[in-house]
């Protein structure tokens, strides 16, 4: 397919609202997607690591004792 | 002759890391193929006759309403062998599914309903493709509701094992609802039985497209999985270790694992 110039390429023969629609929401949701989850991934890790550090300074604590 | 070690990678804290291993690639593949598969759909495959430059929403159109049903089924397989066999991780696989299923089903959704409008002349009809398709979003998030609001993971994963395989009914009635009723909706653009009605060009467009949507879908699930199985290991040895750096990879984890217990 040979597009005569840029602004025909977006306007897609007069269905640009059609396919920029779909096309742009897709790729919002996938890229949505990866950023919730990597997003959910350092909340975890953080909570994790916490969560250890407290058990490590309970052991130390009762090793002390 | 090597003995594979196939149950090995059916415990949780092995597969973490297999995944952890196997991402990137599917990563590298989805991204390489969504550029090659936009390439052709945008600069190879030529204007259709009859549509105009509207049906290049196929190229996204088609590879998610796939994804959507073959995730279904894939998912509704681990639940069942998460019943039969009570193993943990196939519970897990099936629910890192459901969300990016949800998202295809979601996504076959959007971009039908914008491409029926300029070609039908509405957004939404309630023909049997249609209506079919979005039980099957709702399967999904009933799917994710249930196991959200029962606080035991253990009976959460049988209760929606059961819901995923009860629905997994509505998949075969999605893919020949176009035959077996009169639909607004055209009939299957590839079949394994007639010669493909579009151009080869397009055709490749929308295949390389399908296995991009395929590759994420793996990559974004693999993922997910492994921070469920973080979440609900979070308190064995290998874990700890981990979090302490003293774990990079599955190295001696049986015996790990045995020390743990």
């Amino acid at each position: 397919m040979e597009w005569g110039s840029w602004s025909e390429f977006w306007a897609m023969g007069g269905y640009g609202l059609y396919v920029w629609g779909s096309y742009l929401v897709t790729f919002v949701g996938l890229a949505a997607e990866v950023i919730i989850l990597r997003r959910r991934r350092r909340t975890l890790m953080e909570h994790l690591s916490l969560t250890t550090l407290d058990t490590q300074s309970e052991k130390s604590h009762e090793t002390k004792a | 002759m090597a003995k594979i070690a196939w149950f090995k990678y059916s415990s949780p804290a092995s597969f973490y890391f297999l995944a952890g291993r196997m991402i990137p690639w599917f990563a590298a593949l989805a991204a390489v193929l969504t550029v090659a598969g936009l390439y052709i759909g945008f600069f190879r495959a030529p204007t259709d006759f009859q549509q105009g430059e509207a049906y290049r929403i196929i190229f996204i159109h088609v590879p998610a309403a796939w994804m959507s049903m073959f995730i279904y089924v894939v998912m509704a397989c681990w639940a069942a062998l998460g019943l039969a066999f009570n193993t943990r991780l196939s519970f897990m696989m099936a629910s890192a599914l459901a969300p990016t299923g949800a998202l295809m089903t979601f996504l076959a959704l959007w971009t039908g309903s914008w491409w029926g409008k300029p070609m039908w002349g509405t957004w939404w009809v309630w023909d049997a493709r249609l209506t079919s398709e979005l039980i099957l979003f709702f399967l999904y998030v009933g799917f994710l509701a249930l196991q959200a609001a029962i606080d035991d993971p253990r009976r959460a994963d049988r209760a929606g094992a059961v819901l995923a395989l009860v629905g997994v009914v509505n998949v075969p009635i999605i893919y020949f609802s176009v035959q077996w009723w009169n639909t607004l909706h055209q009939g299957a653009s590839i079949s394994m039985t007639k010669a493909p009605s579009m151009a080869a060009v397009m055709l490749t467009g929308m295949a390389v497209m399908a296995f991009a949507f395929w590759m994420y879908s793996i990559a974004v699930t693999l993922y997910r999985v492994r921070l469920i199985i973080l979440e609900r290991e979070k308190n064995s040895q290998w874990v700890r270790e981990l979090l302490e750096g003293r774990r990079t990879d599955d190295r001696g984890l049986d015996a790990a694992a045995t020390e743990a217990r």
